[in-house]
């Protein structure tokens, strides 16, 4: 075996040059592919992205770049003053961080709460309990939207109908989509409905590891499931919680679909934009593109830094393993 | 039963360990109950909607419009579902996701193999940089790349046209599916590799023999999860392809509502449930493999 391992050690050393270049460059041929696709379509218009924010770009210059080619004139930072110094960015970017800061706090809150549940419940609960998880989880967002507009319905939603039996209130007939907060308070409820099942497995799966001999010591020591939790499980969950969390910041500060579809594009408004809405509207449907590549480009730097924690956390677990 | 134990008796002193365990049973008992009370109380919150599209797809349109609802449909109907497919580019905008979905898991799948075992298998200088690249795309908010990519795409007349959407869909999923691969890739030992080579075979051979076999369900899992979000996407298909003939079914069943005044619940749920079968289908045989991929080795086994 030694032999063998030394055999081999002792024939590489004396391969010729022109071999262990040829092997050297074998990893750089196999990402090539991808690292050529993603610069062909995601790199050059990433590049497009900054000229555009800087240009007069709207309808017109888009027919002209089909056509003749001709290029588009440029403004300065036009773009940008014209962004930055309008009321209704600031107004957007607020209510974009108070609503993520909603939606992922009861994300990843109720998510843990029933990631402790399933532990704590009959298997013939939990096996149900889980497979409705995964159902949730699957549902395509576009698809879970029509479903919230159908139970939302003002005229026969199931949603109204249930609340006033229940005695909540005379419900009937409610509209839910009257003011800005309720709107986004049904978008939430949508966007939480279906992050929950992604958090409560995964932290489910990550209890599974926490120690059972040390949450019995604390119990012994008198500790209560508050204490537990703080000083035992949590600690040991953290990694997974950060994780949790950042991915959870990233994915609701530019979410699109949900707010766009439930509130309508027709109704999506000044009033009501969260900032994935904001962009696509002002730069694609008003035809502004340079405006909106400003816009955008505001946006990706402010998930860029929101991102740096969770990439540097994955690069860093990339080598550990 | 005892539940009263006298300590200071003395004829009951020994009985009253065994009182205490069982009160202890009891009291354990009870508390799993309420647990799962609270549990059956989540199980029917989480699936209700999905139960709710369901339900309301096989009702016939009296029981759908009444104002006191009936949970199960009383007598089951397949008319919403032959109305949804009969509807104007219910089959079009199913070809065309399909094309779509098709040429984009094939060549994600193919090209980020590669990839995956360049960043598994190699050290090379570089590689840190290619991974953050990876995993930075990954993080890119859609919404934030629409106007670039319309307006190449406008440039070059991709748009309204299904190449311009398979081009974006493998922007979005090639880092993605390089990922998780790279994960699956480096789960296989390294051991039985090298005893295949000192065992006289190649590189290659050893390779295609025993690395590939191994990954196989890996690549599977990959290729279903590409098939989901592919088929699931909604912004980029509804800005790219313009033309209703040219749509994919996302994009159909985001306009079935609204089309008319009084919308056809009964139709729009047998459409939202003919376009989520394939993904719950497919979601649930490979949930478990891939899941964990962006989160992996947060916590060490």
């Amino acid at each position: 075996m030694t032999v063998a391992a030394e055999a081999t050690a002792h024939r590489s050393r004396r391969r010729p040059r022109s071999k262990r270049i040829a092997q050297a460059s074998v990893p750089y041929l196999l990402i090539l592919p991808v690292v050529v696709v993603i610069t062909a379509i995601l790199g050059y218009p990433l590049y497009k992205l900054v000229v555009l924010s800087f240009q007069q770009y709207g309808l017109a210059e888009l027919i002209q770049a089909a056509t003749s080619g001709a290029p588009a004139p440029w403004v300065g930072f036009d773009n940008y003053s014209s962004v930055l110094h309008d009321e209704v960015f600031w107004q957007v970017l607020l209510r974009t961080v108070i609503f993520t800061v909603a939606n992922v706090a009861l994300t990843i809150g109720l998510g843990t709460l029933i990631a402790f549940l399933l532990i704590r419940v009959s298997t013939w609960v939990r096996v149900p309990l889980t497979a409705a998880l995964v159902l949730a989880w699957s549902m395509p967002a576009v698809v879970a939207v029509q479903i919230w507009l159908w139970m939302t319905n003002f005229e026969n939603g199931v949603l109204n109908y249930v609340l006033t039996e229940l005695h909540v209130g005379d419900y009937t007939g409610h509209d839910w989509y009257g003011s800005t907060f309720s709107k986004l308070a049904m978008v939430t409820l949508l966007i939480v409905w279906g992050a929950i099942p992604f958090v409560t497995i995964t932290v489910y799966a990550g209890l599974a590891q926490v120690p059972r001999e040390l949450v019995e010591a604390a119990e012994i020591d008198g500790a209560g499931p508050v204490r537990v939790f703080r000083d035992v499980t949590f600690p040991i969950l953290k990694p997974i919680f950060l994780i949790l969390t950042s991915l959870s910041i990233i994915w609701d500060f530019g979410v699109f679909t949900q707010p766009y579809l439930l509130i309508g594009s027709s109704a999506v408004d000044t009033t009501n934009y969260l900032m994935g809405v904001y962009v696509f509207i002002e730069g694609y449907a008003h035809s502004d593109f340079g405006r909106g590549a400003a816009i955008s480009l505001l946006m990706l730097l402010i998930i860029s830094v929101l991102s740096v924690f969770y990439v540097r956390r994955m690069v860093k677990m990339g080598e550990a393993s | 039963m005892v539940t009263e134990a006298a300590p200071s008796a003395p004829q009951v002193t020994r009985a009253v360990p065994r009182v205490a365990s069982v009160r202890r049973a009891r009291r354990r008992r009870m508390r799993r109950a309420a647990w799962n009370v609270v549990g059956l109380a989540v199980f029917v919150v989480v699936v209700f909607p999905v139960f709710w599209m369901v339900s309301t797809a096989f009702k016939p349109d009296n029981e759908i419009h009444s104002l006191t609802p009936t949970w199960f449909p009383t007598s089951p109907t397949l008319q919403h579902f032959r109305d949804a497919m009969a509807r104007p580019y219910f089959w079009d905008t199913v070809k065309n996701s399909l094309i779509v979905v098709g040429v984009v898991v094939v060549l994600s799948v193919v090209v980020a193999f590669l990839a995956a075992v360049g960043l598994a298998k190699y050290r090379f200088t570089g590689n840190k940089l290619f991974v953050v690249l990876v995993i930075g795309i990954l993080m890119l908010p859609q919404a934030g790349l629409v106007i670039p990519l319309y307006v190449v795409l406008a440039k070059y007349h991709l748009t309204n046209h299904l190449l311009g959407l398979v081009f974006t869909h493998l922007v979005i999923l090639l880092p993605f599916a390089v990922w998780t691969l790279r994960g699956f890739i480096m789960g296989i030992p390294k051991e039985l590799e090298e005893a295949a080579m000192v065992d006289g075979s190649s590189r290659l051979g050893a390779f295609t023999r025993i690395l590939l076999p191994l990954v196989a369900p890996g690549l599977v899992a990959t290729s279903v999860f590409v098939f989901i979000t592919s088929w699931n996407e909604y912004i980029f298909a509804n800005v790219i392809l313009t033309d209703q003939a040219n749509q994919t079914l996302t994009v159909w069943l985001s306009y079935f509502y609204g089309t008319s005044r009084a919308t056809d619940w009964g139709g729009l749920m047998a459409a939202s449930t003919l376009t989520a079968i394939p993904v719950v289908i497919f979601f649930l045989l490979v949930q478990r493999k891939i899941a964990f991929g962006l989160t992996a080795g947060a916590v060490k086994a």
